[in-house]
């Protein structure tokens, strides 16, 4: 078959395709991006009548994915870290109710926060729902355990989790490709009772659940993903992930001859674990991400043997890396050189011409009639308006929480309250927060920075563009403040206006500045063009 | 044989495009590819950068151990400086001389180029000149990429069969300003 470089977010998708999926449901978010976008672009996928469309936020996207399976066809939904905590609702009840068709739950984790609010490990979550999680270390083990997930998805009626980080998602390897498989036929679930979750049925297969725990264990026992590479020595090493990756690049530039474990698949394999363990006296415990199975293995009372991340023999954050993993193993570091103090640091910034700029700078210039000078923001391109040279907004914790907290806030009697969003974020989460708003005609100021895509992940489709003011006005904002002007230098003063008026409302406003991201608008361009 | 590549650059620089050449030639070499790169929100502007390994045995870590660099590729002077630590002792920087400033503290420029003489082996590129010589200031890239072509551990005959692959569809009137650009860069070392 045939053998391609592939960035291991295109290794997940390419095997989702020949494993036979008939959708993937996703919200965009980096690290995850790319493994939907390699789907949409996929010849294969779109002559398969694959469906491929950006779903509003990961919940909506979980749900669709666990009803595809329920219909007995296998699907495949992604997205980050974070994602998973707006899913976590449907994600944990899933493994309650099972799957039919094969379903594999892909989350992607940023260690170090490349670009993410929190380092969070989608492994607990495995844990915590009592699922089988899967985490390679190359793009070909991502490759080939996204079939072997789908086949053990389907064995144990479970949804698989698959857990990859940045680093792997993001970078390239040669991977070879399998023979394709057929999708199921339709097949809808014929088990009536075990995707009712009523109290009676939950009990049960909660209980089935906890029972199939020895056979998940036991099937990592078998599985191609863990193995042991032979040393010798009381000195050890149980490498997780890609951590795998690290541990065996020092082994070979250092020739160390070291045993390792290596474990890609959980729940733990507790004869292999043990039989490790028990011939060595240290054990070093490389992970990626939380120190969560070195708690574990190490006890309550902290067995001595274990070192890791918890007694800093590893960095407690931060993604691991050859030289960290390297110091761990005991290798004297060479001295390297510096980078020379001139060089200037270079943050990320808004691009030139960018319709947020203009937005905030609208935004600074009405603020300084105000004493209280707040914005509560979002997650997005605009986020960079907290750097220089606009220091515009205030916040920025979760999807949609600009229009709640804004709400608390001015519940709590601060004025103005403004909240800032983009397009994307108030469809995936600001919507409901902005219906609490106006069921308590709180007086908040939302500011939709539309620019019809979701810029930040590299222009995607947006689901609310065209129909903002529709929604808004479908919720009960009144329509003579729902507010619409486009972000532009020249209608600066004119917009400034607009702002102080609604400002000074003490109700629900809704401004959309409206203006496409340039950066898509170019890329348009450009295809018309070609065409 | 192993080559530890560090390409740098500014995001929307498209630093890329020289890795994913160097891939390529790579696997039509048959070797082991590993190349990590750098999505998202630092691509807006900020400083990028991309690890990329070839070998001819098995490639563990996508990230290069600090000072396993052989080669320091840099689109724009100051970036070269950011990845010294992951320099070799004996590693080769190849920087381009324009400087991208989209900051306002941005360094002087002797000074940079001062630090850059510093590490010993190195190489200046007025990329851009030589670019519009070979057509197009879009061929940027590939000016550096012929400049760096003695450090890649690949030969120039397999970098421009790669060229000729990469640009292929977007038309033969491409993959000669390209592969023209290539050669000024090499002949201009
Ligand atoms: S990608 Fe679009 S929205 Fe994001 S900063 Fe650039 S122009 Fe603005």
């Amino acid at each position: 078959m045939d053998t391609q470089l592939l960035l291991g977010a295109e290794a997940i998708a390419l095997a989702a395709i020949d494993a036979g999926i008939s959708g993937v449901y996703a919200y965009p978010g980096t690290p995850s991006t790319e493994i939907t976008e390699y789907i949409q672009q996929s010849p294969i996928a779109r002559q398969k009548g694959v469906h491929s469309t950006w779903a509003t936020n990961e919940k909506t996207a979980y749900e669709a994915a666990l009803g595809m399976s329920y219909a007995g066809k296998r699907s495949l939904v992604c997205m980050k870290h974070v994602g998973l905590n707006v899913a976590a609702d449907a994600f944990l009840n899933s493994a309650i109710t099972g799957v039919n068709g094969g379903m594999v739950v892909v989350v992607a984790d940023d260690p170090s926060m490349h670009s993410s609010q929190n380092e969070q490990d989608t492994r607990v979550y495995g844990k915590f729902a009592f699922l089988p999680v899967i985490e390679p270390s190359n793009q070909q083990e991502t490759y080939d355990a996204i079939r072997y997930a789908f086949d053990l998805s389907e064995q144990q009626n479970l949804p698989v989790l698959f857990r990859v980080t940045t680093r792997l998602s993001h970078s390239r390897a040669v991977v070879k490709q399998q023979p394709p498989r057929e999708e199921n036929i339709l097949n809808p679930s014929k088990e009536k009772r075990k995707w009712i979750l009523l109290p009676a049925n939950a009990r049960n297969n909660y209980q089935q659940l906890l029972e199939k725990q020895t056979t998940l264990a036991s099937l990592s026992e078998q599985s191609f993903l863990n193995k042991t590479i032979a040393g010798n020595g009381t000195k050890a090493i149980i490498a997780f992930g890609i951590a795998y990756n690290y541990v065996m690049e020092v082994k070979q530039a250092e020739n160390l001859d070291i045993p390792v474990l290596k474990i890609s698949q959980y729940p733990l394999p507790d004869k292999l674990i043990k039989e490790f363990t028990d011939k060595y006296d240290d054990i070093l415990i490389a992970e990626e991400g939380y120190p969560a199975y070195e708690e574990y293995l190490k006890g309550y009372f902290g067995n001595k043997k274990f070192r890791g991340r918890l007694d800093g023999a590893l960095p407690r954050t931060g993604e691991l890396s050859p030289d960290v993993v390297a110091k761990a193993m005991g290798v004297e570091s060479d001295t390297f050189r510096t980078i020379p103090s001139i060089v200037a640091g270079r943050p990320p910034m808004l691009c030139q011409g960018c319709s947020h700029r203009d937005v905030f700078d609208a935004l600074n210039a009405i603020f300084a009639e105000y004493p209280e000078q707040h914005v509560f923001s979002d997650i997005g391109c605009y986020t960079l308006g907290a750097l220089p040279p606009f220091n515009a907004i205030n916040t920025c914790v979760d999807m949609g929480a600009s229009v709640t907290m804004a709400k608390g806030a001015a519940d709590a009697g601060l004025h103005p309250a403004v909240a800032v969003i983009g397009d994307s974020t108030f469809t995936h989460s600001g919507i409901t927060g902005l219906l609490d708003a106006v069921n308590d005609k709180s007086a908040i100021t939302l500011i939709i920075s539309d620019n019809s895509t979701t810029a930040m992940t590299g222009g995607q489709d947006s689901a609310g563009t065209g129909k903002l003011a529709e929604i808004c006005k479908g919720i009960g904002v009144e329509e003579s403040h729902i507010r619409t002007f486009v972000p532009l230098k020249k209608n600066h003063d004119e917009n400034v206006i607009i702002l102080k008026e609604e400002l000074e409302y003490k109700g629900v406003s809704v401004i959309i500045a409206q203006r496409e991201c340039v950066q898509t608008a170019s890329r348009k361009k450009r295809q018309e063009n070609k065409k | 044989m192993q080559t530890n590549i560090i390409i740098a650059g500014v995001g929307g620089q498209g630093i890329l495009t020289i890795a994913s050449i160097i891939d390529l030639a790579a696997m039509q070499q048959g070797l082991q590819v590993k190349q990590a790169e750098v999505h998202g929100m630092s691509q807006r502007g900020g400083a990028v950068e991309s690890h990329l390994r070839i070998s001819d045995s098995v490639i563990y870590s996508d990230l290069i151990p600090k000072g396993k660099a052989n080669l320091i590729l840099a689109i724009e002077p100051m970036e070269s400086l950011r990845y010294l630590p992951f320099l070799a002792s004996d590693g080769m920087v190849v920087t381009a001389t324009e400087p991208f400033k989209n900051i306002n503290n941005y360094p002087e420029e002797q000074a940079i180029k001062d630090e850059i003489a510093k590490t010993g082996k190195h190489i200046f590129v007025d990329a851009e000149n030589l670019a519009r010589e070979a057509g197009n200031l879009k061929a940027f890239n590939t000016v550096m990429l012929g400049a760096a072509a003695n450090y890649i551990g690949i030969s120039k005959d397999a970098l421009e069969k790669a060229i000729e692959s990469y640009f292929s569809a977007k038309g033969e009137a491409v993959v000669q300003l390209n592969i023209k650009a290539f050669r000024l860069g090499a002949a201009a070392i």
